[in-house]
């Protein structure tokens, strides 16, 4: 008896007759386009758009059905090749380690081919000629591809870069003996990591020459905007715990008041950088009061609204602050009092006797917030060592354990609402310098919910986290601008996945900030998030 | 063992009046006066839900008792001296003249308890700081003298001389009550990956960096075996001759209880109904019916002898 019904019950030895197994397979693919349909049809099938002032349907059910049947196949090729030898007894992963040559075979005839595709010249041009979809998709596989080769390459010359000075001065990472080649380059990855991004990003102007300069300065410039609004979140979400859904807030404040107080008074940017960076503490402040005493999910609700009463307040107080017109003619950047102007006298480049040439200021900018960012870098570090920032970091693992240790948690609070507000203070007013034009259009929800993408996907507390989730999801956004919507698609999806394999961010755990023999990292399953 | 010698010399530390708390209709304290005396360790017991906690939340600022007057004397019970001043100015502390300071616990917020009157105390369910290291929590529990070395992070932003100072003193006592505690090997794993004993260890050492005159210890042996039990009050005994420290001790661990206080308090629905000697309170009919009941038939004895 019990012979025969064990094979039944234990899933490791069931034979199913051949027929079965195909009738099995195709059911399965067949569910699976209905699904996919259902979803696609939704989200891909039915297209509005804007003609002529009016919202019109565009069917577009041929791309809807194809992108079903492509996920069907895939099914059905996953059902028939893997999941079928995985009945007996294998699970997926545990086929990994023997896929894994084929793995990395294809991984670099991919690369490979992608990098061969994309050099061919015209090879785009014509795809556009042949088929139009595929093209959007191969274009942008072939972008991801010479981006992620091009950035990885540059990476590890920094790292080695790095590495020969630090051998140079007489440095050597003890773990870096005796290993694989791989593991002994990456040994002291934690260090050496940093100073290699510090390295590019010092000399991305010089790197990036060639005919698309201009985009990649400029696309720096704005992946360097949201690194110093990250790293200013961090202090508040990732440092205290203290979830703020409003943080655009306090970009806004500070983006305003560069604005007025420079086409009113006429004080050039770096006198208003502190004066935006006060305001924006002042707000954090008023903002911090009320909140104090709240909790969570409650917490992030009322941030939130915070930063729409602010959005709200700009849009309406139209004597002041111009309404949904915005402030225009704020005056650009100098550089230190002579302007970047094709005409006229004493400015930058007659003083220096150059060329008049655009790049240089926005060369100019890219310093300027990469100078900004890592002071904002640098002063956040250093809190972290000193006893508030040490408070911060308690207030977040326990408040009541920190009242019963002295600790004032209401100024607790509050600085860390201040001081994070205020970094976001001096991004706000870089912004409206660089941007010429600010209205309350650019200080929407969506932003406070990217900077907070940033800082979660990131890792909470990991300055190198925000860096890296900033790079991905700017710099990514950036690149598929051709991608049009699809790219919200991936950036979705993308997070749904990190947040599967790397729940607590990219660089999760943290560095302690003080010790006694040595520095151990704690890995992030102990940290808490902090309940506000 | 009480150590009955030195009863002249031992003053009063803690003078707790008429302390109520009251959640909506429930009384979780009633009425309770109680003193503790200077250099004592003072066993509060009771059976579950008694108020023990909840007294000890009033004392340490975490609630505001709804009647009352919990007052503590730094220095001798001279500065009791300055109570009725300090209470009808509205004042929260008060210094009496050639005496240390009085301080009305029950108007200040926890974190000042902690701070000024230095009330340190622990917690029946651990709270650590988790994804801190050990020397972390140590000198967290420093804050008050480090953030004030820092010149209220201005100074430590410039990276003075007299910060860094503090900081190394402060690393030196840390590690010391990580000796203390037998910890010192871990200074630098994160307080959540500790074995439990080793956790209610570590949140003494946290409380004793704070420099309290007196530590309020909420169970500190729940969940400790026996040789724990054994080290652990070993260590109360040592911290307490060698600090100047007066320790409130709520506990259910009787071998722990027995041993070392110098004085029991025992709370019943909200009531003190017996205190003394450890001996004196072993033979207490009135804590034996608290704790066992009686049987039925003797029932009328011993409310008569209780006076009930």
């Amino acid at each position: 008896m019990t012979d025969t019904l064990q094979p039944e019950t234990s899933p490791v030895t069931r034979t199913l007759p051949r027929a079965a197994i195909t009738a099995d397979v195709i059911k399965d693919a067949g569910i699976t386009f209905l699904i996919a349909l259902l979803l696609f049809g939704s989200i891909v099938g039915l297209r509005t758009e804007t003609v002529n002032g009016v919202l019109v349907l565009m069917p577009q059910f041929g791309k809807a059905l194809a992108l079903a049947a492509a996920v069907a196949v895939g099914r059905l090729l996953l059902d028939v090749f893997i999941w079928r030898r995985m009945k007996d007894g294998r699970t997926f992963t545990s086929l990994i380690p023997s896929a894994l040559p084929i793995l990395k075979g294809a991984g670099a005839l991919a690369v490979v081919f992608g990098l061969a595709l994309y050099s061919i010249p015209g090879f785009r041009a014509s795809l556009v000629a042949g088929a139009g979809t595929v093209h959007g998709a191969l274009g942008a596989v072939a972008d991801l591809l010479t981006f992620a080769c091009e950035s990885t390459f540059l990476v590890m010359a920094a790292m080695a870069i790095v590495r020969a000075a630090r051998l140079i001065i007489g440095q050597t990472p003890e773990e870096a003996v005796g290993q694989g080649m791989l593991r002994r380059f990456t040994a002291d990855f934690g260090r050496e990591f940093p100073i290699a991004l510090l390295l590019i990003a010092l000399v991305l102007p010089a790197l990036t020459a060639g005919p698309s300069q201009r985009y990649a300065i400029d696309t720096a410039t704005q992946i360097l905007i949201y690194v110093m609004l990250g790293w200013g979140l961090n202090i508040v979400v990732g440092l205290a715990g203290l979830l703020d859904l409003g943080y655009v807030a306090f970009y806004a404040v500070g983006a305003y008041t560069y604005a007025l107080i420079s086409t009113q008074f006429g004080w050039s940017f770096w006198v208003c950088l502190p004066l935006a960076g006060f305001f924006a503490a002042l707000w954090g402040i008023t903002l911090g009061f009320p909140v104090l005493r709240l909790r969570g999910d409650y917490l992030a609700i009322v941030t939130m609204a915070f930063g729409e009463i602010i959005r709200i307040v700009l849009l309406n107080w139209q004597s002041l602050t111009g309404g949904p017109n915005g402030i225009n003619r704020i005056p650009k950047l100098t550089f230190f009092g002579l302007p970047f102007d094709r005409t006229g006298e004493g400015t930058f480049a007659s003083v220096f006797g150059l060329k008049f040439d655009p790049l240089h200021r926005m060369v100019f900018l890219y310093y300027v917030i990469l100078a900004l960012a890592l002071l904002t870098n640098f002063i956040t570090l250093r809190l972290r060592r000193l006893p508030i920032g040490r408070a911060w970091e308690a207030l977040r693992e326990d408040e009541i354990a920190c009242r019963s240790v002295g600790i004032n948690t209401v100024t607790t609070k509050l600085t860390a609402f201040a001081i994070g507000a205020m970094f976001g203070g001096f991004a706000g007013s870089f912004f409206a310098a660089r941007q010429g034009f600010i209205s309350p259009e650019s200080f929407t929800f969506m932003e406070s919910a990217l900077v907070l993408a940033i800082v979660v996907l990131g890792g909470l507390g990991s300055q190198l986290g925000v860096v890296i989730a900033a790079v991905i999801l700017i710099g990514s956004a950036e690149r598929f601008r051709d991608l049009e919507d699809y790219r919200m698609l991936i950036f979705g999806l993308s997070m749904v996945l990190v947040m599967i394999w790397r729940p607590r961010g990219l660089m999760s755990g943290r560095t302690p900030s003080a010790f006694l023999k040595a520095r151990k990292n704690i890995s992030g399953s102990f940290v808490k998030e902090g309940r506000g | 063992m009480a150590d009955g010698a030195s009863d002249a010399t031992r003053d009063d530390l803690l003078r707790v009046e008429n302390l109520t708390m009251r959640f909506g209709g429930l009384v979780a304290v009633d009425k309770l006066s109680f003193t503790a005396r200077r250099g004592d360790i003072t066993a509060i017991i009771g059976p579950n839900g008694a108020g023990k906690t909840t007294f000890f939340n009033c004392i340490t600022g975490f609630y505001k008792p709804t009647e009352g007057r919990v007052a503590l004397a730094h220095g001798s019970q001279a500065a009791f001296e300055a109570l009725p001043a300090a209470t009808f100015g509205g004042k929260q502390w008060s210094k009496a003249e050639g005496a240390g300071a009085v301080f009305l616990l029950e108007r200040m917020p926890g974190f000042e308890i902690a701070r000024l009157a230095r009330v340190a105390r622990t917690f029946q369910n651990i709270r650590l700081f988790a994804g801190m290291t050990l020397l972390e929590n140590l000198l967290v529990a420093q804050h008050t003298v480090l953030n004030a070395a820092s010149g209220y992070t201005i100074g430590g932003l410039l990276g003075l001389a007299s910060f860094k100072r503090a900081e190394a003193e402060a690393i030196d006592k840390a590690a010391y009550w990580l000796r203390e505690i037998g910890l010192i090997d871990r200074a630098d794993d994160p307080a959540g990956d500790l074995p439990y004993g080793a956790q209610r260890r570590l949140e003494i050492a946290r409380a004793m960096c704070t420099d309290p005159v007196l530590l309020c210890l909420d169970e500190p042996a729940a969940g400790l075996n026996p040789r724990e039990s054994a080290e652990l009050n070993a260590l109360l005994l040592k911290i307490r001759e060698e600090h100047a420290l007066s320790i409130l001790l709520i506990e259910h661990d009787m071998g722990v209880v027995m041993q070392i206080s110098d004085r029991i308090a025992v709370l019943d629905y909200g009531q003190k109904i017996a205190g003394g000697t450890p001996e004196e309170i072993r033979a207490d009919p009135r804590v034996i019916a608290a704790y066992l009941g009686v049987p039925d038939d003797e029932v009328e004895d011993v409310e008569a002898e209780v006076g009930l």
